[in-house]
């Protein structure tokens, strides 16, 4: 089997996997070597779906002697096996990097004989890229769940960012679905990286340059809809991993049905990739927002609004903290309005230094107000002309895609709205809250 | 302030060029209606001022402006002058003159028309050449890496920091071909330098192999359930996919050779 067909096989044995960013750290290259990377992260093409290709993305092995079953390589599955050689792959990795295909390597396997032998593998890749070929580029490795901790070690001080895969929300579905593994499996290596990584901030690291563990840190996956578990679970999971396990990043993929199984949606079941996208938004309001998973969802709202995205969701829920004018409001209440996003909170801050802000001034520095106008006032005056019709207040709230589907999913007594003139601010997160 | 007079400048396109249409300005009190680049030409029947570059003149501009209005202005007009903006050399002007007014501070004027206008300008240039850092894709013929871009600005001088520290120990060259320009880099040397036909040296097996092996995997990464064509034009336009390895046929990105062969050299340093 020569290298086309390996990749063939093993790119498309990995591509379910989501984590696939470059960012987090910021290295020059080592001495007569080639390589750096960028905290930014860079992306070096996009996939028909859509996606961010940055990294060459493949397993060292599909050959899993494991039988989880939502896996496309579980053991009991029929396909064609492949196994790449250490040094094929580092060489593929060489030239796709020297030509920008790429940013760097995010490496996974299947379980390979054992978990042990799997990771002296994939340390063999590692350490071939950095030391034969001094190496600097972006490199992700996925910790194999149940190896011996003083290879995670080496692994470790090799790559830029590890990550162990949750993959299922809760121990029961677990349980079910991935019968060789544990949640001992999971979180136990997940703790071990954690606490090594926090050794890089100690100073005897700091200052002896000594090599750093995973300096781009730690990362999770989770497969949305191969299971019950509700919005709320998973997203209260994804607070506690932030909080606990001080993960750079949870990933989300929407499960996509590659096996006939009485324990998972039927093969003809499609992704659910609006949920996806709802957790996803919710992340980033975690992240980057301020906002606490318990504010977004709770026990009697467990799963995400599927008409208008949770931001909004939770501002229509809180009129009463609004308007909000933005001429005086902190830049943490800004990023609590919808339509007001980072990059547009730093500029109001930066621009109502010299100067109060009207709403022209607003649509100069680039902010949306489509959303925004009804949430803010600007100096006490709401926009002028402003339309508070229900129809366009609910056009302006959900994206044209949003739109449609809630026209023809919702129920026609919940259509007529559409007609009525006025619309209040309890009749709006009364429409727009209430159970669909 | 003075008002804007029916008098336009026109320079010599340098930047230097530039910062003395903005001494003349002042010296003369007046703010031209336009400042054109040669070639350019005016729709308007002004009297047009032939604005000669004075090395002295330029560098007390240069140096009048970290100090009224901070270094981060100077970055911005330096960048603002790489820029596509039409009639980007007047708005560089009106800023200029209101840096020297406001100070620093003009740089929190975002929403002013002017300050406005160059900073999308700007975001555009920055937004242009980080996809680049990606989108660029080099083949490696004689151990030399080549590329061409068509970037709508003039992006090279932010690419170079990034590439170079990329591949210290390589040669390579990027062929800009809007603005008939290349960055070239040996170790450990750099330059942009203008440059007009280029032809990019034959791939041998090797690179034909790697770029075969580039499209199988960018063909099989993408999740079929996931189609999703509008999303990818979004984040990647298509105007980047004529130099992109993963979308030429196999005997497209082989490159005729014509008469008139410039061979492509490394010893231009
Ligand atoms: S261990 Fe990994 S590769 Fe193997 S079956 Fe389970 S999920 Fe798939």
């Amino acid at each position: 089997m020569d290298v086309f067909d390996k990749l063939g096989i093993l790119a498309d044995a990995a591509k379910y996997d989501v984590a696939c960013t470059s960012s987090g750290v910021d290295r020059n290259t080592t001495a007569g070597g080639m390589g750096n990377a960028v905290a930014a992260g860079i992306c070096h093409s996009f996939a028909a779906d859509g996606r961010c290709i940055s990294l060459l993305k493949v397993l060292m092995t599909n050959a899993c002697v494991y039988d989880c079953q939502y896996c496309v390589n579980r053991r009991s599955n029929d396909t064609p096996r492949a196994t790449f050689t250490p040094r094929e792959l580092a060489d593929l990795t060489i030239g796709f990097y020297r030509r920008n295909y790429i940013e760097g390597l995010f490496l996974s396997s299947g379980v390979l004989k054992n978990p042990d032998y799997t990771t002296e593998q994939l340390i063999e890749v590692l350490r071939l890229l950095r030391e034969e070929y001094r190496f600097s580029g972006y490199i992700h490795v996925k910790a194999i769940p149940g190896a011996d901790s003083g290879l995670l070690a080496r692994l470790g001080l090799l790559a830029d960012r590890m990550s162990v895969n949750i993959e299922l929300p809760s121990e029961n579905s677990l349980l079910l679905l991935a019968p060789d593994k544990s949640k001992q499996s999971i979180f136990a290596p997940m703790g071990y990286i954690k606490d090594r990584i926090h050794e890089n901030t100690t100073d005897i690291v700091k200052y002896q340059h000594a090599p750093k563990f995973a300096p781009a840190g730690q990362s999770t996956q989770m497969i949305i809809g191969a299971t019950p578990d509700t919005d709320f679970k998973i997203l209260n999971l994804t607070e506690s991993l932030y909080k606990r396990y001080s993960l750079k990043r949870v990933f989300f993929s929407a499960y996509m049905p590659v096996a006939k199984s009485s324990l998972l949606p039927a093969l003809d079941t499609k992704p659910p990739l609006l949920r996806e996208h709802r957790l996803y938004q919710a992340d980033w309001l975690l992240r980057f927002y301020g906002f606490r998973a318990s504010e977004l969802l709770d026990e009697e709202h467990q799963n995400f609004n599927p008409f208008v995205d949770p931001k909004c969701n939770w501002a229509i829920n809180h009129m009463e903290l609004f308007p909000m004018d933005v001429n005086r409001v902190s830049y943490d209440d800004l990023l609590r309005v919808p339509g007001i996003g980072v990059t547009s909170a730093k500029r109001i801050l930066t621009a109502r230094r010299t100067g109060s802000l009207g709403f022209d001034g607003l649509k100069k520095l680039g902010v949306v107000l489509k959303r925004a106008q009804y949430f803010i006032t600007c100096s006490g005056k709401a926009r002028p002309g402003l339309n508070t019709t229900r129809s366009i207040v609910l056009q302006s709230l959900m994206s044209p895609k949003e739109l449609g589907m809630y026209r023809i999913e919702a129920q026609p007594a919940q259509l007529s709205i559409f007609e009525q003139p006025l619309l209040t601010q309890e009749d709006l997160s009364l429409c727009l809250t209430g159970p669909m | 302030m003075p008002d804007r007079s029916d008098v336009i400048y026109q320079y010599d396109g340098s930047f230097d060029g530039l910062l003395c249409c903005v001494f003349e300005s002042y010296d003369k009190k007046e703010i031209p209606a336009d400042v054109l680049a040669p070639g350019q030409h005016q729709a308007m029947l002004f009297a047009v001022k032939n604005i000669v570059t004075d090395e002295q003149r330029a560098g007390r501009v240069l140096a009048s402006i970290p100090t009224k209005m901070g270094g981060l202005a100077l970055d911005f007009v330096r960048h603002a002058f790489l820029t596509c903006l039409p009639q980007k050399e007047i708005y560089i002007l009106l800023f200029l003159r209101l840096g020297y007014q406001h100070g620093p501070c003009v740089m929190n004027m975002l929403a002013d028309d002017v300050v406005s206008t160059l900073f999308k300008a700007v975001t555009h240039l920055k937004r242009e050449s980080h996809l680049l850092k990606g989108f660029v894709r080099f083949s490696v013929v004689n151990n030399a890496l080549t590329a061409e871009i068509e970037p709508k600005n003039c992006v090279l001088p932010l690419l170079m920091d990034h590439f170079c520290d990329r591949y210290p120990e390589e040669s390579f060259l990027i062929h800009d071909k809007t603005h008939g320009m290349a960055l070239i880099y040996q170790p450990h040397r750099h330059a942009i330098i203008p440059i007009d036909a280029l032809q990019l040296p034959e791939p041998d097996e090797e690179e034909l192999a790697f770029r075969q092996l580039w499209r199988l995997f960018y063909d099989t990464i993408a999740i079929e359930g996931r189609y999703n064509p509008k999303c990818r034009m979004s984040h990647m336009p298509k105007r980047y996919w004529k130099y992109m390895t993963e979308f030429g046929q196999p005997q497209e990105l082989i490159p005729k050779l014509g008469d008139q062969v410039k061979r492509l050299s490394f010893n231009i340093l």
